[in-house]
């Protein structure tokens, strides 16, 4: 597989770094000239310093001929249009593009970005993961499905403590997919399966259901 | 008809104080203040501190009552994503972004979005003056 990377910071080198070791062919694409030195250092020939949203780059860098491309500047619009221009004149059939700015994910949608990866949502889904008082957390969004993964540890005072997991009563099509438990062994919840403080419970819910999912869990009810 | 301008730099604010001037409704957008220097006291359209790319101060600068938007601030990509924030998530009726790189404004041309290369423009006009004010040919030694 072919993947360009349009911006060479820490994301756009961590993944071509990534991508390389996958056995797969990768341009990294970065502006600057110093920071395209540093990076050559490690990526070599697949380090090119030019602007990824020129044509002439997309051309020389063969675009043409990419299975997927991937923008991760730090600049939204830079994003954006690099993604348009490997779209609309390089037939691309995958583009990926990083957003900063959450509230900008429907419009690179109707503008024609295939995928968004929103690095804030990310990082807030990871820190909400490590706070105490949070006890259901969503883990990871599956993209174009309308479901989430969501998270929810056993505690001393939980009222999931003794219940057998396959008689919980969950809202709507949510769910329970995994348990992890203390001693990091994983179980699938088979029938008179009783929850354990230090488990973790792993369920499937959707957008809309997470709030009654959460009561049923946690026992705490929505605001 | 009411205008809404992106970028108070010499085109946008030239383009604001000419179109006041002939009685049109006009709100200019700039992230600096410092931009609006450039209207003079008699300016008596808006003038808006706010981020073109952020829908919210689009709204506030008024874009779902504009009849045109035009982008010209430095940046090409914030042009062209404006641009097309106004066409289609605002469904603004005009709208015109100027791009210095002439082929990235093709490209955009070519999915509909009306682009204005000045690099491209302004060589037009270089060759015209060239050309017609002097006894020189195109193509001549």
């Amino acid at each position: 597989m072919y993947v360009i990377v349009a911006g060479g910071g820490k994301v756009g080198f961590g993944l071509s770094q990534a991508l390389l070791a996958n056995g797969d062919e990768v341009l990294c694409i970065e502006k600057d000239a110093h920071r395209c030195a540093v990076i050559a250092e490690d990526l070599g020939s697949a380090s090119y310093q030019g602007d990824c949203c020129e044509v002439s780059v997309l051309e020389d860098t063969g675009t043409g001929r990419a299975d997927v491309f991937v923008a991760v500047t730090g600049d939204d619009a830079d994003n954006l249009i690099a993604c348009q221009v490997a779209k609309a004149r390089f037939r691309v059939p995958r583009t990926v593009a990083r957003i900063n700015d959450p509230r900008n994910r429907e419009i690179f949608s109707i503008l024609g970005v295939d995928a968004t990866v929103n690095s804030t949502d990310v990082i807030m889904s990871q820190i909400a993961q490590e706070m105490p008082s949070q006890p259901l957390t969503q883990v990871l969004s599956l993209r174009g499905t309308g479901r989430e993964l969501c998270q929810v540890e056993v505690t001393a005072d939980s009222p999931l403590l003794g219940e057998e997991v396959n008689l919980l009563r969950l809202p709507g099509d949510s769910e329970i997919i995994l348990i992890v438990c203390a001693d990091q062994s994983v179980r699938t919840p088979e029938n008179g399966l009783q929850l354990e403080a230090g488990q973790v419970v792993l369920a499937l819910t959707r957008e809309e259901q997470e709030p009654a999912l959460r009561e049923a869990l946690t026992g705490v009810a929505p605001e | 008809m009411r205008f809404l301008i992106m970028g108070c730099g010499r085109v946008g604010s030239g383009l604001a104080r000419s179109l006041t001037d002939e009685g049109h409704d006009v709100t200019i957008i700039d992230v600096r203040q410092d931009a609006f220097r450039r209207l003079t006291a008699q300016f008596r359209g808006n003038a808006i501190i706010g981020d073109g790319l952020d829908s919210a101060a689009l709204q506030r600068a008024g874009i779902e009552n504009a009849d045109v938007f035009v982008s010209v601030t430095q940046g090409d990509n914030r042009n062209l994503m404006a641009a097309q924030v106004a066409k289609h998530i605002f469904k603004v009726p005009r709208v015109i972004a100027r791009v210095y790189d002439d082929s990235r404004a093709d490209v955009f041309r070519e999915l509909g979005l009306q682009t204005l290369s000045s690099p491209r423009f302004v060589t037009g006009l270089m060759r015209e003056m060239i050309f017609d004010e002097s006894d020189i040919t195109p193509g001549d030694e």
